[in-house]
């Protein structure tokens, strides 16, 4: 066999905002890395995602990792040497008339996100319109955290990519793994073209393609690849400061928006479509934007005045419980995973590189992974 | 719909000249086709017809053309009640054997059997710095200003680019008594004659081209070969003032002008073609991916028929036979017979304007230097503003050398015109700036909608 091309402390196979986050923290750590990646780093979910970087609506056990991930958002530009348009300008959730209910729901989210550092105002009537007039009719009450907000996802990882480069990452692009095992103390993995990598501990961040890896390990997961619709009008004068979320249990009326510094405003959600991981390919189903700006003028009907210009999808990875896979592997020492962020990992990523980072690097971290454990899907496998 | 399992749905898209032969041809075979166009009438871009209530005659608007903009008008004011004709109507996207529509009523979708897109073409705009500047326009623009409208951009017009479009649109201004300043090509001379033995395969249309030389000269308007533009002058509150450019002899000169257009022949509008998930392939001889096809039209999609400028930059006589092909293969491929003595002779003439359209591509290229020259501070994305300087930037410390790559992260051909006219020229700069092969930029990838769709539309029909 020929001989590797890189033999590193940890091989990270994938490169979206998981792999590149945590291969820079790692380098901070003084672990050797290399990081794999089968396209460009950051093109998939991490690159086509909407940008939302929310905490509320979370799972109150997962506001300590989503509170981590804040703090180095915060930071960003400065830890990177590159603007990542982060915009601490607000989240605000609402829900609608016809379900009442969520008030309730809203009130119990908010006492105990308070314990857990997160920070949220009820609005109703006309507190709620005075302080942002743009809702429709149907709007019942909202959820305000002043301390989210939303990044540009096209940046951010390829800055963090960038950033573990010029830490001392290997970063080898254009490399699909299609075989990773262990062989005595070191994972050996290898790419379509034949080379070979090998380490002593062994990353998987590879998104909605993570189960192909976790089952050479014994570990298949149910990973369902979709792909959540977005869109972007034309730019109009900025005049929207928070990003914007319906919180509904039905999935047509689960949408958003989030106008960027430029003007354009980004819509995002309603129905998922299908998305084709072998191919590397999501497509928009013209039906799902239709559902998308029906729902969109529901819930701001100003922006019916304005056009979309663009819509394009991405690549994500869902699991039954909408919770990712992150932590160790149960069948194999030295094997970590962090994938399968159900729709809601743009937030979290830097905070789950750098846990992940931790966990390498000293075997333990504070972050309570315990609900993320790939060890739930045994059964059902 | 339950007639369609006897009669066949063909769907045409475009109703200039290949759009209205074709579903003449279509008709001739017992199909009623359905024609969507996005213009209010038919005719297309050369035979682009003025608002109902001008009464220009067909000689004042197309000189040398009339008889053939009569005909294809003719053709279409013949079959417009028998085919489903719906004017006023975007094709904004096609998925899963189904084109999807935007008018004045809503949306709707419309599944096909044959799908034939004849979209025509758009202008071919290389950037210069000032371009942005009020006053500057595409060629086409300054065309339909003068056809559809009866006006002129300016009251001093520059014409600077190349291709045969930059005389012909010259003299019309010349002929509509507007001030032409000067009609500044950037293709040398000799390149005319490295051409003549392509051109020739239509010596008529050739015969036509050196008749509008001579008309502008003998109008008094000044014609330049070998130029290089430098500069658009102006100011953002007033517009352009002036061309600057470096002659083929190496002095500058600066011509005075309130109006600007500017073209480098024409590009194939591509979108829908893209949308519905044809393969393109690069075009070495014209620097860009076209949609592939076979020689009557097939694309490498089952269904999916190309004709016209929309799929290759042959001229509109040729439009009308590549019209008729295109249809010809979609009966072919439904079963109908179809003479092959017919197909072989419209072959034949595709192939001959073929021929003419090479030549025309060595007399006028497409000045691709010129990208890699562009001053830093030179916009090359004017939808988002985004110079040549700051996607440079982006090649050099990103390392982006893909088209979709430095789109991300500069914004070149993320604003409203989707990269339909500053794709080419940021390929270039992209390809110079990274020292590789233009191919090798790839190209921007097409996303519905085709034109900006309102967040109001609802489906046809719904208040
Ligand atoms: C359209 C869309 C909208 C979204 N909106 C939001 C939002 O607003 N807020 C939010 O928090 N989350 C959102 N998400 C989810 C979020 O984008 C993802 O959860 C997150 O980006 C996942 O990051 P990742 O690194 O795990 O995956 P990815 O970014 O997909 O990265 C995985 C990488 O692994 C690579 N890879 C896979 N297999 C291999 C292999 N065998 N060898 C080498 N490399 C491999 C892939 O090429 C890919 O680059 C959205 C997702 C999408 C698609
Ligand atoms: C502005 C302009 C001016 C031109 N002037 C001349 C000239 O004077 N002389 C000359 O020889 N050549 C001229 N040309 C070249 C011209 O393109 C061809 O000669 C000829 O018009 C090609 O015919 P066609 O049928 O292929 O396309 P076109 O005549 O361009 O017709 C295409 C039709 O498709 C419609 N269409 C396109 N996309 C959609 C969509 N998504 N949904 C619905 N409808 C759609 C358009 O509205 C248009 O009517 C010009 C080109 C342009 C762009």
């Amino acid at each position: 066999m020929a001989s590797p091309v890189s033999v590193s402390d940890v091989l990270i196979i994938g490169g979206g905002l998981m792999g590149t986050s945590a291969a820079l923290f790692l380098r901070q750590r003084g672990r050797s890395v290399t990081l794999l990646e089968s396209d460009l780093v950051g093109r998939q979910a991490s690159g086509t995602n909407f940008g939302n970087v929310r905490r509320q609506g979370r799972p109150i056990h997962q506001l300590p990792l989503a509170n981590r991930a804040i703090a180095i958002w915060r930071r960003a530009n400065e830890l990177l040497g590159a603007d990542v348009e982060y915009l601490q300008s607000g989240h605000i959730r609402v829900c609608y008339r016809e379900r009442p209910e969520n008030i309730a729901k809203m009130e119990e989210y908010a006492a105990e996100a308070r314990h857990v550092g997160l920070d949220l105002e009820l609005l109703t009537g006309n507190a709620l319109r005075a302080r942002f007039p743009f809702f429709g009719p149907d709007v019942l009450a909202g959820s305000y955290s002043a301390l989210d907000g939303h990044a540009n996802p096209r940046l951010t990882a390829p800055a963090f990519a960038r950033a573990a480069q010029r830490a001392g990452a290997q970063v080898f692009e254009n490399t699909r793994i299609i075989h990773a095992a262990k062989q005595g103390t070191d994972f050996v993995v290898t790419a379509e073209d034949g080379r070979t990598f090998r380490a002593p501990v062994l990353l998987i961040t590879a998104g909605a393609w993570g189960n192909k890896l976790s089952q050479q390990f014994g570990e298949p997961v149910p990973l369902t690849p979709r792909g959540p619709n977005m869109s972007v009008t034309e730019p109009v004068p900025y005049a929207i400061a928070p990003a914007v979320g319906v919180m509904t249990p039905v999935e047509e009326e689960t949408v958003y928006f989030r106008q960027v510094a430029r003007g354009n405003i980004i819509l995002g959600g309603s129905t998922r479509g299908p998305s084709y991981p072998d191919q590397y390919r999501a497509y928009v189903l013209p039906q799902n934007t239709m559902k998308q700006l029906r729902q969109i003028r529901r819930l701001a009907p100003a922006l019916a005045n304005l056009n979309i210009i663009r819509v394009w999808t991405g690549i994500e990875g869902y699991l039954p419980d909408s919770l990712p896979v992150m932590g160790r592997s149960a069948t194999t020492s030295g094997l970590f995973y962090a994938f399968g962020f159900s729709g809601s990992g743009f937030q979290i990523g830097p905070g789950v590189g750098e846990t992940m980072a931790e966990l390498i690097d000293t075997g333990t971290t504070p972050i309570d992974l315990s609900h993320y454990d790939i060890a739930r899907f045994r059964r059902s496998a | 719909m339950a007639d369609r399992e006897l009669t066949p749905r063909i769907v045409v898209v475009g109703a200039g000249p290949a759009g209205v032969r074709a579903a003449q041809t279509l008709l001739e075979a017992g199909i009623r086709p359905v024609v969507i166009d996005e213009a209010a009438r038919a005719g297309g871009q050369i035979y682009r017809r003025q608002p109902t209530n001008f009464r220009r005659s067909h000689e004042a608007l197309y000189g040398t053309e009339a008889a053939r903009a009569q005909a294809v008008h003719d053709g279409f004011d013949a079959i417009a009640a028998t085919v489903d004709y719906r004017p006023d109507t975007l094709v904004w996207n096609i998925a899963d054997g189904q084109v999807w529509t935007a008018s004045e009523r809503g949306y709707a979708t419309l599944a096909y059997d044959a799908l034939i897109l004849c979209t025509g073409a758009t202008d071919r705009l290389m950037p210069v710095k000032g371009w942005h500047y009020a006053g500057a326009y595409s060629l086409g623009a300054a065309q339909v200003a003068l056809k559809a409208q009866a006006c002129a951009i300016g009251a001093r017009v520059v014409f600077m680019g190349s291709g045969p479009l930059l005389y012909l649109v010259a003299s019309q201004y010349v002929k509509a008594g507007a001030k032409v300043a000067a009609v500044l090509d950037t293709s040398p001379l000799s390149n005319r004659l490295r051409a003549a033995v392509d051109l020739i395969a239509q010596p008529g249309i050739l015969a036509d081209g050196v008749a509008l030389t001579r008309a502008l000269a003998k109008a008094g308007v000044p014609v330049l070969t070998g130029v290089t533009p430098l500069e658009i002058t102006g100011n953002a509150e007033n517009g352009v003032n002036g061309v600057r450019v470096r002659l083929a002899n190496g002095t500058e000169r600066d011509f005075a002008a309130d109006a600007v257009a500017l073209g480098y022949h024409l590009r194939p509008e591509t979108q829908l073609a893209d949308l519905a998930r044809c393969d393109f392939a690069f075009d070495a001889k014209t620097r860009q991916w076209l949609p592939k096809r076979d020689q009557d039209g097939r694309a490498s999609v089952a269904g999916v028929y190309l004709a016209g400028d929309g799929a290759r930059i042959l001229g509109a006589r040729s439009a009308e036979v590549s019209g008729r092909l295109a249809a010809l293969a979609a009966l072919a491929d439904l079963g109908h017979k179809v003479d092959p003595l017919t197909l072989v002779h419209l072959r034949r003439q595709v192939a001959s304007y073929a021929r003419f359209a090479r030549g025309l591509a060595t007399a006028f290229p497409w000045p691709h230097e010129q990208a890699a020259n562009l001053p830093d501070e030179a916009i090359v994305c004017r939808c988002e503003a985004v110079t040549a300087g700051d996607l440079r930037r982006v090649v050099n410390e990103t390392g982006a050398k893909e088209a979709n790559r430095a789109k991300a992260f500069s914004r070149v051909g993320m604003g409203r015109c989707q990269g339909r006219y500053c794709g080419h020229a940021g390929a270039e700069v992209i390809a110079a700036c990274a020292n590789i092969p233009v191919e090798q930029v790839g190209r921007l990838r097409g996303q519905a909608p085709v034109k900006p769709l309102p967040v109001a539309i609802a489906p046809e029909g719904e208040e």
